[in-house]
């Protein structure tokens, strides 16, 4: 028995009622609807990324050869600091909130989110920390990295790490209030039909997040405030030479910035929960697992942070109880990845954009993790801390996770979003070349990082130069790679086939509502007829006893 | 859609049941579950400083800073006590309110206004008058920046009873039934209240 | 796939040469590491690829896969195997790291911010006294031979360059030399910011912080040059930030002690002049170190008693 693409069919017979379209303009003004603040979310989190990028290619260029011969060495540290920072909090974390906002109340039956002015007051807060932060290259960048140690930070780019400071300050209170959100809406807006155990994981993955931002914001803003004050006031929490202790500040900042890591993937870990059985046509494996194993991360993700300081002021005991820590938050990762291999396992593959990123993703994402592995051991961490090894890990679990996955996202969403139909062959000329680049990029990072390249230097010895060549040639391959995706989007955006209802045939509720979905996302309460990963549920009948007419009679009965 | 091949007449409309009620239904208030989760957050910033100055305390040597003068205790136990108290005064006005007692709730808010007011002023006297300054050492910056950050939270929290107060003016805003904004701004009360007593026991009594 | 593990593990080239015991135990806990990591890389690398092609959606083919939604044994199998490769590395890892000297109580223990805070108060805060927790980093290792002494070699890691100084000696340098098979015990500050100091080939890595004393012990067992590169970001120059280990025969190191002090002794008196420590007996050479080392003078008696 097949799933035909469906007719659609006029559900009430008094005729199909005409909906308000939303203007352009609404999306660039102060709207409350969460799928109009997704949207804006997700188009500033890619104008950010684009600069982020090209500060990166300068970077990558410069280190194209081992001396410091394109950009001034101080330069340089500006361009690393504000590249990690911007692609962190302008980007990925602003990046899942714009899915999260979007996807949420649709996925869960609801009209909006709960508190949709916070919403959008949220959003709003973004593209001034961004600009505040952009400014901060007129009077010199911060140039202590995106972790701004003190006492560096208190003595080098003095007026840039302020406006650091006060631009982060603001980012972290934006993500604090979309979570609010989210958590609300996930635990008190779901359809009555939907309990916990059918909502998508997504979902999941979002209430997972949230419990990050909310408990490990504020210490970063703790931190933050203090260095704020020793760096304008001439307090000394975190200098040396005022009796204060730098160590404090690498703590009160690793509480939050790891938890931010998982803050970057969870919600990319739920997208591709959701993208996976979609072309796959098949259940998700193990949904279960897969939802408990994302509170599992977001709880363990609270007690592993000191795994960042293993060479720095740390007793040998806090070492060895974060290597504990650490090593074990491997597991329900590993389950996630397994349990997404199953998915595909069997499977039938539509070989289109969305899911080959998610392919992509999986295999990044494991290399990434393989690595983060290696480096919960403390003997080897101490050996390629603050070298090239880190930063290939985590561009692996960054860009090869997190990025990826966004993309597979937006190539899966994007007829939902818009209504058009992406064009495949650009999508998919975009996978292969963002792969390609991405890999040649970093892997080699890896080797440079053992064979001792320290990171964060724009002069470098020598013998590792043709290693970074090969980087360079990747990055450029990488920064090419947008095009055809710039391309696709503005031209599938204004020429793009009309996408209808659900083009995946997908059975989770955002695509049981138009394409775009109508300003209130539904006509009346939605009706969950099957679970978010039934697949081959007409399969499952053949063997069973009840026929299809049986099953579809006992859901339509359930419903009245 | 799933099970096509069975004729149209059966198929279960996947989109707009009739509702029984019309229109959209009612929404319910989710703003009292949202506060709780803001101020587990708040909390959470506290928490921070909390644990550095704990930290500190644990690691320095000379703890306090040879050199830092003993605090004196009358002005912060008082205003401690003002504090309390000022937690069940307020909880007196929203059981006034819960039997209709607009006026009650009013005098009730404004007494706990003025308490609040009362604690900041006594705050004000203990900084204008205290023998060091927020560069003196460590454990004077972490007392200025813990109790000026609290003292923030005060401010705020007498800022929201003003404006419970100026909004019960207008007729039926607030009633037994619905009163957000009363039940808010005393949740929100009581918080900064739990919050000083640990501030208090941490920065003025154990060391 | 197994043997590609086991074989790409222990021959990937990766690393630079280990010039020390510890190193070379560090390279095997990352060969072992790397075995593992390589199956799991094939194994999942290969469903992936195999997925691609083997379960690629037939053309026209509208119909769903098998609603396979969990396999309870093969989940607890997944999840059961990882866990305990994360047990027998956290175990490995842990021996290793005690090997290192990571948990000699002597430097594991923090004792806080110190001397920044000493000067300033000028309160004096004895470290010697304060035995337990003297410093952070790695220490002495357990299983290292009693009564061969560390070379003691002070470290200061400023903007943008090692200063060492050697107690021993006298001698203050940028180079740092020991001699082939003895202990180096680093006693390592920061003069302004945090850094960090890195002998690759060594694999060790201590941060260097301002107001704290961070302890480094390693033994070479090759003679060469190795670098010394900053590991933690101090500012514009940090990538320049870098100095060189040289690992020597007795007999050079001896020479090169003699040629420094030479060169330093006009204004230096008698007390630190550089003492031929093979001549001394053990309790003679010890007794200058007894305070830092933690033993106490009837130890030093009973060595004498035994020597």
């Amino acid at each position: 028995m097949s799933t035909t693409v469906e007719k659609i069919v006029p559900a009430i017979s008094d005729g199909h009622k005409e909906h308000p379209q939303r203007k352009w303009q609404d999306y660039f003004g102060f709207s409350t609807d969460h799928k109009v603040i997704g949207i804006q979310y997700l188009t500033t989190a890619f104008f950010f990324y684009f600069i982020g990028g090209a500060l990166a290619e300068v970077m990558r260029t410069e280190l194209a050869t081992p001396d410091p011969d394109f950009v001034q060495p101080e330069f340089y540290n500006q361009l690393l600091t504000m590249h990690g920072t911007i692609m962190l909090f302008l980007w990925i974390i602003p990046a899942g909130a714009a899915f999260a906002n979007y996807l949420i109340p649709l996925m869960i039956g609801a009209e909006d989110m709960a508190f949709p002015r916070l919403n959008a007051v949220a959003f709003w807060m973004i593209p001034p920390g961004g600009i505040l932060l952009l400014s901060s290259f007129f009077n010199g960048a911060p140039q202590a990295g995106w972790t701004s140690y003190p006492p560096l930070s208190l003595v080098s780019g003095k007026s840039g790490e302020e406006i650091w400071i006060l631009s982060l300050l603001l980012l972290g209170t934006s993500s604090m209030f979309g979570a609010i959100n989210f958590v609300t809406t996930i635990l008190l807006m779901r359809i009555p039909d939907m309990d916990i155990h059918s909502m998508p994981l997504f979902c999941w993955s979002m209430l997972a997040t949230s419990g990050l931002i909310l408990l490990g914001t504020p210490v970063l803003g703790a931190a933050l405030i203090l260095l704020s004050f020793d760096l304008m006031a001439g307090t000394a929490f975190f200098n040396p030479a005022g009796g204060g202790d730098p160590v404090v500040y690498q703590h009160m900042f690793w509480f939050y910035s790891h938890p931010a890591v998982y803050i970057m993937i969870l919600p990319f870990f739920g997208a591709i929960s959701e993208i996976l059985p979609v072309h796959a046509r098949k259940p998700i494996f193990g949904y279960r697992a897969i939802a408990y194993s994302s509170l599992a991360i977001s709880f363990l993700g609270l007690i592993v942070w000191a795994h960042h300081m293993f060479s720095s002021g740390t007793p040998g005991w806090l070492r060895m109880f974060f290597m504990a820590t650490t090593m074990i938050i491997a597991v329900p990762t590993g389950i996630k990845v397994f349990s997404w291999c199953a998915t595909l396992w069997g499977g039938k593959l539509s070989l289109n954009s969305a899911l080959l990123f998610a392919v992509g993703f999986l295999s990044s994402f494991l290399i990434g993790g393989l690595s983060g592995v290696m480096l919960a051991s403390v003997p080897f961490d101490i050996h390629v801390h603050d070298t090239y090894f880190i930063v290939a890990h985590f561009h692996y679990v960054l860009f090869g996770g997190s990025v990826f996955g966004l993309f597979a996202a937006v190539y899966h969403w994007f007829p939902k979003m818009t209504g058009k139909m992406v064009n495949e062959t650009l999508g998919q000329i975009h996978f292969v070349m963002t792969f390609i680049g991405f890999n040649i990029t970093f892997l080699p990072m890896h080797q440079l990082g053992l064979q001792g390249m320290n990171r964060r230097i724009a002069l470098y010895d020598p013998q590792f130069q043709t290693l970074n060549i090969i980087c360079t040639v990747g990055s450029y391959i990488l920064a090419l790679s947008t095009f055809p995706f710039i391309i696709n989007i503005i031209w599938s955006l204004m020429k793009g086939k009309k996408a209808a209802r659900n083009p995946w045939r997908a059975l989770t509720l955002e695509w049981q509502t138009a394409s775009p979905p109508i300003i209130e996302n539904f006509e009346g309460e939605p009706v969950l007829w099957a679970g978010p990963y039934d697949y081959g549920i007409d399969q499952e009948s053949i063997d069973g006893d009840e026929s299809v007419e049986d099953m579809l009679a006992t859901i339509s009965a359930e419903g009245q | 859609m799933q099970g096509s091949t069975v004729d149209n007449k059966s198929q279960v409309t996947i989109e707009s049941e009739p509702e029984a009620t019309t229109g959209h239904h009612g929404h319910p208030d989710h703003r009292m579950f949202g506060l709780y989760i803001f101020l587990v957050s708040d909390s959470m910033t506290f928490l921070g400083f909390f644990a550095a100055l704990l930290i500190y305390r644990a690691i320095v040597p000379v703890w306090p800073p040879e050199g830092t003068p003993e605090l004196e205790l009358l002005i912060p136990i008082i205003n401690t006590s003002i504090l309390v108290a000022s937690s069940f005064v307020m909880h007196r006005g929203q059981t006034a309110l819960k039997k209709n007692d607009v006026k009650g709730l009013q005098v009730w808010f404004a007494i706990t206004a003025a308490m609040g007011a009362i604690f900041l002023c006594g705050q004000g006297y203990e900084y204008f008058h205290s023998e060091f300054g927020l560069t003196t050492n460590l454990f004077a910056s972490c007392f200025y920046v813990l109790t000026g950050f609290h003292g923030l939270h005060v401010m705020t929290g007498v800022l929201l009873i003003l404006s419970v107060l100026w909004r019960s003016r207008q007729d039926e805003h607030y009633t037994s039934k619905s009163h957000f904004g009363v039940e808010a701004a005393e949740i929100y009360w009581h918080f900064v209240d739990v919050i000083w007593l640990v501030l208090f026991v941490l920065v003025y009594l154990i060391n | 796939m197994t043997l590609i593990s086991l074989w790409y593990g222990q021959n990937h080239g990766l690393l630079p040469i280990a010039a020390s015991n510890d190193a070379s135990e560090v390279d095997g806990l990352f060969n072992f590491m790397m075995t593992i990591a390589t199956g799991l890389f094939l194994l999942v690398e290969g469903v992936l690829v195999y997925s691609l092609i083997k379960f690629r959606r037939r053309k026209g083919d509208t119909t769903d896969g098998p609603p396979m939604e969990g396999n309870v044994p093969l989940e607890i199998f997944w999840t059961a195997i990882p866990t305990v490769i994360v047990f027998i590395l956290s175990i490995y890892s842990f021996e290793i790291y005690n090997r290192m000297g990571g948990l000699d109580p002597m430097a594991s223990g923090d004792s806080g911010p110190q001397m920044a805070y000493a000067h300033h108060h000028s309160q004096l805060v004895a470290l010697d006294t304060n035995r337990q927790n003297v410093a952070l980093g790695l220490g002495v290792s357990p299983d290292s031979q009693q009564g061969i002494s560390p070379l003691e070699v002070k470290v200061n890691g400023i903007q943008y360059a090692w200063v060492f100084t050697y107690p021993e000696t006298g001698i203050i340098s940028g180079e740092i030399h020991v001699p082939i098979n003895r202990p180096v015990a680093l006693k390592m500050t920061g003069g302004d910011v945090i850094h960090a100091f890195w002998l690759p080939e060594f694999r060790i890595k201590q941060d260097v912080i301002p107001g704290r004393v961070t302890n480094l012990v390693f033994t070479p067992n090759k003679i060469g040059k190795y670098p010394v590169i900053c590991a933690e970001l101090c500012g514009a120059y940090h990538g320049g930030m870098k100095t060189q280990l040289y690992v020597e025969s007795e007999e050079d190191y001896q020479k090169w002690v003699q040629d420094n002090t030479i060169a330093m002794n006009d204004d230096i008196d008698e007390s630190s002049v550089a003492v031929n420590p093979v001549s001394n007996s053990d309790q003679d050479f010890l007794s200058p170190y007894a305070n830092n080392l933690g033993v106490a003078a009837d130890a030093l008696e009973q060595l004498k008693s035994q020597s």
